[in-house]
């Protein structure tokens, strides 16, 4: 028999019990969207983060005291603006290096009023982080020297207190005390659920006055390029150490810690596909079921192909068809609903998702696998009967 | 008699095992069929005449004895090789009918077409021209369930010629159909084996039809009586 034959009859045959080989292939749909919508969420998460991460600025080198592992509680940093100068020596200038010293504060501008992250910075904030700005100016070297009572917001806190006014010049408290707007943030929008338009940034100088102290949480640094990188998170981590005995200090690059999230979330995707990958197997199952089914009752039409001359192979190939359509067309429906659930996922909530290639030919791939594998075995049972049994059958 | 045998089956044995204990069916039965023989088979049930009819048309292997179809000791034939054998010279017509249901008769009778490797086209033209010939060129595209049994049982006549077989095997043709149904059946087995000179072997368990056929081979407790 002619292989484009063997479609013909395998598709008619699927054609006359419409309901039956829809609900077989139902088990297939669902399995390849599961696969096809976890995978694209754990793919775009995983964009996002490294994006994000690249989009700090590049040569970046981030210190901070205690070790940088999940789970570890923070250290209460040691570091004072003395440990800043002598870092930025180190770094090459002071234009290389930030400080930060963060907290949650209130911000409130008349009758408005948020809960936000207060961050206090150096002038050189905006260079070695890669931060544009909507309006106004950021912080300056004197605001920070003299410790100058000036904020920069992030738009989400801006729309908050002041709408659709210019908050450029005006007044606001942090923490009920006064601060003159200076700048806006452009808009950076969510990312996996966090708002990074949720933040204030004033003089690190007038945070520390603010908070009653006189620590630096985190030190940035930006290596002229990728080669110092090492040599640098060594000398920077040596000297802090030496300077404050008995507290360790960690620099980590944005490749370690695109490492560390990255296995994470690798780890993630791979679970949840894993998971889908079982609901794939049980639509396979069904797909053998019913195909077993559909053998029994057409034992009469087997023993009368046989009798005319069909061959072993024929009729195994005939039925192997047939499951493949099954699970091939399950898994073409499946895909397209996957991602179309996938671009409601990505639309409609904070996780993004990303489609990619191998998922959609992985997906189609092993959903052709399983109606081969899910299908041998009936197929091969209706090639072996023996026609004159099979005639006889009732 | 000059011709040779289209079927030739010699001291043919066939046992079927039955939990473990072997059943003889058929015991040491010799018959040859000759192009453009009309033979009946004549039995009741239980005398073996379809296991006869399963070999003769090469659905089944004889247990001992020599079996040769065209000419070809069915023995030294694969599964593959006695399928294609089926194919191009037996027709098989079946006492109910076995045709596909959801399938129109002219793809009914072009099925053996498709496993002879003929193309569509090909087939359908041949097909139509034998549904013509059974006289039933204005039903070509009518599924089973639309035809009256007599024209399903010639739709099935179409369908076991279509190949051009010189062995038209027919088990109890006319068992499912009314006496003048089964007449005009029978009148059509017979008008083209005088025609076309293919043998006719038909396999029943009625006097009647099988004193119509110009040779009777009766059969009981699997051997031929006479």
């Amino acid at each position: 028999m002619r292989f484009a034959e063997a479609w013909r009859v395998a598709l008619d045959a699927l054609r006359a019990n419409r309901l039956r080989s829809g609900l077989t292939m139902l088990g297939v749909v669902i399995g390849v969207a599961a696969v096809v919508v976890l995978v694209a969420i754990g793919t775009g998460a995983k964009q996002e983060v490294e994006s994000q991460v690249q989009g700090l600025g590049s040569n970046l080198l981030l210190v901070v005291p205690g070790k940088v592992s999940f789970g570890n509680a923070p250290t209460v940093s040691p570091m004072t603006m003395t440990d800043v100068d002598t870092v930025a020596r180190i770094a090459g200038g002071r234009d290389r290096l930030t400080a930060t010293l963060s907290s949650g504060e209130t911000v409130r501008a008349g009758v408005n009023s948020k809960f936000t992250s207060v961050l206090g910075v150096l002038e050189t904030t905006p260079t070695v982080f890669t931060r544009a700005l909507a309006q106004g100016t950021y912080v300056s070297r004197s605001d920070v020297d003299t410790g100058r009572r000036v904020a920069v917001l992030g738009y989400g806190v801006a729309q908050k207190l002041f709408g659709d006014r210019d908050p450029v010049g005006l007044q606001m408290d942090v923490a009920g005390v006064r601060f003159r707007v200076v700048g806006v943030f452009a808009k950076l929008g969510q990312s996996l659920g966090v708002d990074r338009d949720d933040e204030v940034h004033i003089p690190i100088t007038a945070a520390q006055r603010l908070l009653g102290t006189a620590r630096v949480d985190a030190l940035a640094i930006k290596a002229a390029d990728a080669t110092r990188l090492d040599l640098l998170s060594a000398q920077v981590t040596g000297e802090l150490t030496h300077r404050h005995p008995g507290t360790e200090f960690s620099a980590v690059t944005q490749d370690q810690i695109l490492g560390v999230l990255g296995k994470v979330l690798g780890v993630l995707t791979g679970v949840l596909a894993a998971i889908a990958g079982v609901s794939l197997l049980v639509g396979g199952v069904g797909v053998s079921n019913i195909m077993l089914v559909s053998v029994r009752e057409r034992t009469r039409e087997i023993g009368l192909r046989k009798a005319v001359g069909a061959r072993t192979r024929d009729v195994t190939v005939q039925f192997l068809i047939e499951a493949v359509l099954l699970t091939t067309i399950g898994g073409i429906t499946g895909l397209a609903l996957g991602i179309g659930a996938a671009y409601l996922v990505a639309a409609l909530s904070p996780v993004p998702a990303a489609i990619t290639w191998w998922a959609i030919t992985l997906a189609f791939g092993v959903s052709a696998a399983v109606g081969i594998i899910f299908g041998v075995v009936p197929a091969q049972r209706a090639g072996r009967l023996d026609p004159v049994i099979a005639l006889r059958t009732e | 008699m000059s011709q040779a045998p289209a079927v030739e089956a010699v001291d043919v044995t066939r046992e079927y095992q039955l939990g473990g204990v072997a059943v003889p069916a058929l015991r040491g039965v010799s018959v040859t069929i000759r192009p453009g023989d009309y033979a009946a088979v004549l039995g009741p049930s239980g005398s073996g005449k379809s296991t006869l009819m399963h070999l003769l048309g090469g659905l089944d292997r004889p247990t001992s004895g020599t079996l040769r179809i065209a000419g070809r000791d069915v023995r030294e034939l694969s599964a593959t090789e006695l399928a294609g054998l089926r194919n191009r010279t037996i027709g098989f017509v079946f006492q109910s009918f076995h045709l596909l249901a959801r399938t129109s008769a002219v793809d009914n009778v072009a099925l053996p077409l498709v496993y002879a490797g003929v193309r569509a086209g090909e087939r359908r033209r041949r097909a139509e021209e034998l549904l013509d010939r059974v006289g039933l060129g204005h039903r070509l595209r009518h599924r089973p369930g639309q035809l009256s049994g007599g024209e399903q049982q010639r739709v099935a006549i179409a369908r076991a010629l279509v190949t051009g077989p010189s062995l038209l095997l027919a088990d109890e043709p006319t068992g499912n159909l009314d006496s003048a149904t089964g007449a005009e059946v029978l009148g059509l087995l017979e008008q083209l084996n005088r025609e076309s000179g293919v043998a006719v072997v038909v396999v029943t368990h009625d006097r009647d039809v099988a004193a119509r056929a110009s040779r009777q081979i009766r059969m009981r407790d699997g051997l031929v009586v006479a």
